[in-house]
């Protein structure tokens, strides 16, 4: 398994590398740049400016420092929030993130595989095609939209909890940690029913009825945890859809974490900034892959670690 | 061969087509039972037509301002269905508009991610070998970055254009496609009917043409369906944060945009473009749902 792990761990270096460098290209591509503004510059400021932060050398030069000080773990300052670090930034910005999108994720789990397991259970009943037709709308209502039915709802109709702003505390996470949950609940719950439904129809599961264990255990001991595969594998994908997520989210509940940095930056050609969160991004993807395949391993004995290495 | 012979041939030819029933009949057959999918056709074809026609019918504009009624609530007196926003457009004009376009953005742009994904996952399923292993390595770098980004940086490279935004999307989003197409080709490629076009003397690109690609198909429809309501949902994402089609025209996602702003006041400017959005996403999972069932029967219990 350690074999493993260092042989994912290396393959993950030339993937970031491919992130970093087609992400420099590409935003340097774009037109304008960091300093441009309605009143244009006088040309020794601009040219100082250049200077300053290294714009004014060749982009290969100005890509080869910068791949440096990505190794040297130095995302550079931002080029739009003076006096700050992209360091800094995201070392205040990224626990925020960090917070709301680990709770989520958590309640997704929570809430969505019981209901999963308990539609299986009732396969083709109407407490079935209640259960999954209210998570049909979960998934077809994007989170832009529920965020401000939830406000008008909790927040301005009610007056129960507040529309928006910051602190670890849990009136002002309710509502955005919902907004991002709830998605994902409804996509865990489907994918938990699918598997399950396959699962109770192996002959395992036969032979645990037939020995006459109750219906409870039978779920929960015997087909719970093979159906929880399917699930585990869409926990990548749920991360990557947390990380989108939090930039709708933290946009409207005006909540200071990284996901608003990400849109705000690209408009203001924040190089630095949006490289910075970009290689954040790439990093948690890849983690989060890699601790997938090795639950995935985990839970599933059949699968060893050299299928798992033939297939990466 | 004698002429009689050959009638009776062609003959017996012809009744073979006229009897068969193809995967795809059946599976219609299949999808007509679902109550859940043709509900859901049936909406979409409602909400196609209302879409086109709605804005023919009505009195107003998508532009231009009732000068009388600005953020009126829905009425029938004012003859806004749907109420007006703070500029005082009418809503309904301006939701119908906002739904051709998010129809539009979703119909183009799976197009243009389906026809990268089914060549490239074709090509590199059916050569397999060092080309597959290449180009799949190829999409699994592309696939551990962060997709939004993507779309993000050429929204902003390339200028708010709206054909451009067809084609970021589905160049962002050609990647699952791929995957699945490639897939299905590695298991149709060993088949019995591509040996025997070989032997007939094909080329392997009239191989993949003509007897993969047809094959693929109905993978094809369901996750063509499925892309979609994505594809719709991207779009409306990137107009929410404003980097999506720029004033005066519009779409689902920049008309919640505008309706979240005005919550307090005016709800109905979010309530609307909202119900229409969710409804339409949800109509195209559903069918996504009912083809998937209908061309899968194994799924089925």
């Amino acid at each position: 398994m350690l074999r493993y792990s260092l042989k994912r761990l290396a393959s993950a270096v030339p993937t970031l590398f491919l992130l970093i460098t087609v992400a420099f290209f590409l935003i340097r591509i774009a037109p304008g740049g960091p300093f441009d503004s309605e009143r244009a510059l006088p040309a020794e400021i601009e040219a100082n400016l250049a200077a300053k932060y290294h714009l004014d050398e060749p982009l290969v030069m100005q890509y080869g420092r910068y791949i440096w000080q990505i190794v040297r773990l130095d995302f550079g300052p931002s080029f739009h929030y003076l006096d700050w670090t992209v360091n800094d930034l995201i070392i205040q910005g990224a626990p925020v993130s960090f917070t709301l999108g680990i709770l989520a994720l958590i309640m997704a789990l929570v809430v969505g595989i019981p209901i999963g397991v308990w539609a299986a259970w009732r396969q083709n009943r109407p407490s079935d095609y209640t259960v999954m037709g209210v998570a049909m709308i979960g998934i077809s209502i994007p989170n832009f939209v529920l965020a401000p039915l939830l406000i008008l709802l909790f927040a301005i109709t009610l007056g129960w909890l507040p529309a928006g702003g910051w602190e670890y505390s849990f009136s002002r996470m309710v509502l955005p940690v919902i907004t991002l949950a709830l998605p994902m609940i409804a996509y865990v719950a489907r994918i938990t029913r699918g598997s399950m439904i396959e699962v109770l129809h192996s002959s395992f599961i036969r032979t645990a009825r037939a020995k006459g264990l109750p219906e409870k255990e039978v779920l929960i001991n015997h087909a719970l945890k093979p159906a929880l595969l399917p699930v585990i594998s869409y926990l990548g994908p749920a991360a990557a859809a947390i990380l989108t997520g939090s930039v709708v989210v933290e946009r409207i509940f005006t909540i200071p974490g990284i996901g608003s940095y990400f849109v705000q930056g690209a408009l203001n050609r924040d190089y630095t900034l949006v490289m910075g969160v970009v290689i954040l991004y790439g990093i948690l993807i890849i983690v989060f892959n890699f601790l997938v395949d090795l639950l995935y391993a985990w839970l599933d004995p059949r699968i060893r670690y050299d299928d798992l290495e033939s297939e990466s | 061969m004698s002429e009689a012979t050959r009638d009776a041939f062609e003959q017996a030819m012809d009744r073979r087509v006229i009897r068969g029933r193809s995967l795809y009949v059946d599976a219609w057959h299949r999808l007509l039972k679902n109550k859940a999918a043709v509900a859901a056709l049936v909406v979409l074809a409602i909400m196609i037509i209302m879409v086109i026609v709605g804005p023919m019918l009505s009195d107003w504009d998508h532009e231009i301002p009732d000068w009388d009624h600005y953020s009126t609530p829905p009425s029938l007196e004012t003859g806004h269905l749907f109420g007006t926003d703070a500029l005082g457009r009418d809503l309904f004009v301006r939701t119908m508009i906002g739904g051709q376009i998010s129809l539009l953005v979703g119909l183009v742009a799976t197009l243009v991610s389906l026809v990268i994904g089914i060549s490239y996952g074709a090509v590199a399923g059916y050569f397999g070998g060092r080309v597959d292993n290449i180009m799949m390595r190829f999409v699994d770098g592309i696939y551990a970055m962060p997709f939004m980004f993507f779309v993000i940086v050429l929204m902003v490279i390339f200028g708010r254009n709206i054909f451009l935004i067809f084609v970021a999307i589905g160049a962002v989003n050609w990647l699952d496609m791929a995957r699945i197409v490639r897939g299905q080709t590695l298991s149709l490629k060993n088949k019995d009917f591509v040996e025997a076009a070989r032997a007939c003397g094909a080329t392997e690109m009239q191989i993949i043409r003509r007897h993969i690609v047809p094959n693929l198909l109905g993978v094809v429809i369901v996750y063509v369906t499925l892309t979609i309501p994505q594809v719709i949902l991207v779009e409306s994402f990137l107009s929410f944060l404003g980097l999506g089609v720029q004033e005066p025209l519009t779409s689902w996602g920049a008309l919640v945009n505008e309706g979240a702003q005005e919550l307090e006041t005016a709800p109905w400017s979010l309530l609307f473009p909202a119900s229409f959005l969710a409804l339409t996403l949800f109509a195209f999972n559903f069918l996504g749902d009912g083809l998937r069932d209908a061309l899968d029967p194994k799924d089925r219990f």
